[in-house]
């Protein structure tokens, strides 16, 4: 391989996460100048636990970025690429199970010393480091809330809107289409397509997305029936505005706080189904570093004797205080934004 | 209210007809029957001949259109055949499953409705107060935590600490309710968050109401007009809510079935998913539904008894 194709190949790997982070800041600054998402931002700085709650998604946005910049090693074809957070926790695996901070593994006849010095959050069965394992997690939860949303918007957005906005046989099918899925109970859904697709990152985000868009397709349908006949958009109707073009530059923007609120309360919700759909064995694959899979992992361990409990507290702690986060600031975005809406 | 119903259960035809053919698309389109014979197949290196047999045997070897006409008129007949995995008749372990998941999800259903709205009307009842507002915090944070986690901690401490209950495990006839008193809890737990906050959001929206000032001012006690006239109220959104969970419950009784080992629905669900059987998994699939659709036309009959002022026509 010449060096220009190995360049290549480390290099460009580390520009999707780089990018994500340049769009969210071009988005952010560009967002702020508008009077509503200023007063929005504005008062939700007022809110001490929502910029705890900010904090901690930018503490896993960090390390998920960190995750996700790495180059390989050596010059080998099957060379693995190792990420930052990967570099950060270079020790080789100790024998099994140990507690956090001891000195000796757990659960062998004869308690050995570990060999590799003591673990923040002890090791699992295979003597990974449980802290090192936990933090991975952090990237695969917000790529499955972050693709999901992507793939769920647009579509939502695209049948919503011209179903609302044609009406008559469109409104008809699309009305169809959605009531059909929507009468497959989710979970149900979500088994049949991981059956389908086989099991995998991707395939995961795929199926939530199919399963997910439902909720925001009624109601961007519902907003789009109501602004269709507002006079602007007659207005625009009347100078010969096309309707695409109506569409995309006079209704859709009147959407978006609505439908960013919805995409952030629904975060949550996606990285839960993760630890579900990976207890079920059919989320992410299982060499993954995922919440899911440790909390599939632990299942027995509670049983066993002596109480390995440090695997599944770890994993569900750093998921609880995502989720915890994501819900915190959904509800503080819909009020800072949507009065109708407030929850109280 | 009879032409109501009617046409509600007529428009359900057309729903199940897109159902079934999306799960026919899904299974039959996507994932090819030869795969599914080898996996199926007790032997490791299946001959041809031997996966044509199993083909045959279950009706995949015929044209595409003839398996959607057989799988169509399967469906609406409510044949599901034999399962692909272990050759038993689905119906058969459907009708066996079917009490002890219905004891557990009936449980957990109106546990939860009762456990919640008493609690949201306590809220409601103290809003304004640190009581209401530590427990909105407190519903955020049963929100957060995983359903799976739910259960795994419930066992532990209730089953394995504090031994209320068996671990897991199930025993047909009078002694049921023991081993479906952990699953049960754990469920109704696992929903309290959510529920309750959206409750109590209910509730203090009717708190604003003209009728209530009107109440007040009439002298009536405030905890009359709790339970007399807010909470009849309030009980419509929140029977829509009930509905809008029922396929929560199918969640549910999925993983807390599986975890206690109950020989229910959700444990025959998640058993045709660990062995590929797509025969059963289709039958779930569309009797879950049914059993949705037939849900959601109860919940607007109720509508009809519960508020005068709707009118099913």
């Amino acid at each position: 391989m010449t060096p220009l194709a190995d360049f290549a190949r480390d290099f460009l790997p580390n520009l999707v996460p780089l990018a994500i982070v340049a769009a969210l800041v071009f988005t952010y600054r560009r967002v702020r100048r508008q009077p509503l998402w200023a007063e929005a931002f504005r008062r939700m700085r007022q809110s001490r636990v929502t910029l705890a709650a900010l904090a901690v998604i930018g503490l896993f946005g960090l390390i998920g970025l960190l995750d996700s910049i790495g180059w390989t090693e050596g010059r080998t074809r099957d060379a693995e690429r190792i990420t930052l957070l990967d570099r950060a926790f270079q020790r080789p695996a100790e024998r099994t199970y140990s507690a956090p901070l001891a000195a000796k593994t757990t659960g062998e006849p004869q308690p050995r010393p570990l060999e590799h010095g003591r673990h923040l959050l002890g090791t699992d069965g295979t003597g990974n480091d449980v802290l090192y394992m936990a933090l991975k997690g952090a990237r695969t939860a917000l790529i499955i809330g972050g693709l999901t949303s992507l793939i769920v918007t647009p579509l939502a957005l695209c049948f919503g809107m011209l179903a609302g906005y044609f009406g008559k046989r469109v409104d008809d099918g699309v009305q169809y289409l959605y009531t059909v899925l929507d009468s497959i109970p989710s979970i149900l859904l979500l088994i049949a397509l991981m059956l389908v697709l086989g099991r995998g990152l991707v395939q995961l985000c795929i199926a939530l997305g199919i399963t997910s868009w439902v909720g925001l397709c009624r109601l961007s349908r519902g907003e789009t029936l109501k602004h269709r006949d507002r006079d602007y958009v007659r207005a625009a109707r009347a100078l010969g505005v096309s309707h695409g073009r109506i569409l995309l530059r006079h209704i859709l923007p009147n959407l978006m706080p609505l439908v960013i609120i919805q995409v952030t309360l629904s975060f949550s919700g996606l990285v839960l189904y993760e630890a579900i759909l990976s207890y079920l064995q059919i989320g992410v694959e299982p060499g993954m570093g995922s919440w899911g899979n440790m909390i599939d992992a632990a299942r027995l361990e509670l049983a066993r004797e002596p109480v390995i409990w440090w695997n599944l507290v770890a994993a569900s702690t750093a998921l609880f205080v995502l989720v915890l986060a994501f819900n915190v600031v959904g509800d503080a975005l819909r009020d800072a934004i949507d009065p109708r809406l407030r929850s109280s | 209210m009879l032409r109501y119903i009617v046409r509600r259960v007529l428009y359900a035809v057309p729903l199940l007809v897109g159902v079934s053919l999306l799960t026919f698309v899904l299974f039959y389109a996507t994932a090819s029957p030869e795969q599914m014979a080898r996996r199926n197949l007790p032997a490791k290196n299946p001959t041809q001949q031997q996966i044509q047999e199993w083909l045959h045997e279950h009706g995949y070897d015929k044209p595409p259109a003839a398996q959607l006409k057989k799988h169509m008129s399967e469906l609406f007949l409510l044949r599901f055949g034999k399962s692909d995995g272990t050759g038993e008749d689905i119906w058969g372990r459907i009708r066996a499953g079917a009490g002890p998941s219905a004891l557990v999800a009936v449980v957990v259903f109106f546990g939860a409705v009762l456990v919640s709205v008493s609690a949201a009307l306590g809220v409601a009842y103290l809003r304004g107060t640190y009581v209401d507002y530590w427990g909105t915090f407190l519903c955020v944070l049963l929100m957060s935590v995983v359903y799976v986690v739910y259960i795994i901690a419930g066992q532990f401490l209730l089953g394995k600490v504090l031994k209320y209950a068996p671990l897991a495990g199930y025993q047909p006839g009078a002694g049921a309710w023991r081993f479906a008193l952990l699953p049960a809890a754990i469920g109704i737990v696992a929903g309290l968050g959510s529920r309750v906050r959206f409750y109590r959001t209910m509730m203090l929206e009717e708190m604003n109401q003209d009728y209530v000032r009107t109440a007040r001012a009439k002298g009536v006690g405030e905890r009359r007009i709790l339970f007399r006239h807010v909470l009849k109220n309030a009980s419509i959104p929140i029977l829509t809510s009930v509905v809008l969970s029922i396929p929560f419950l199918f969640l549910g009784s999925l993983l807390l079935e599986s975890f206690f080992a109950i020989p229910g629905l959700g444990t025959l669900t998640v058993d045709a998913i660990n062995g590929q059987d797509f025969a059963t998994v289709r039958a779930m699939v569309f009797l879950g539904t049914i059993l949705y659709i037939i849900g959601a036309i109860l919940t607007d009959i109720s509508y009809a008894l519960v508020d005068p002022r709707v009118r099913l026509e």
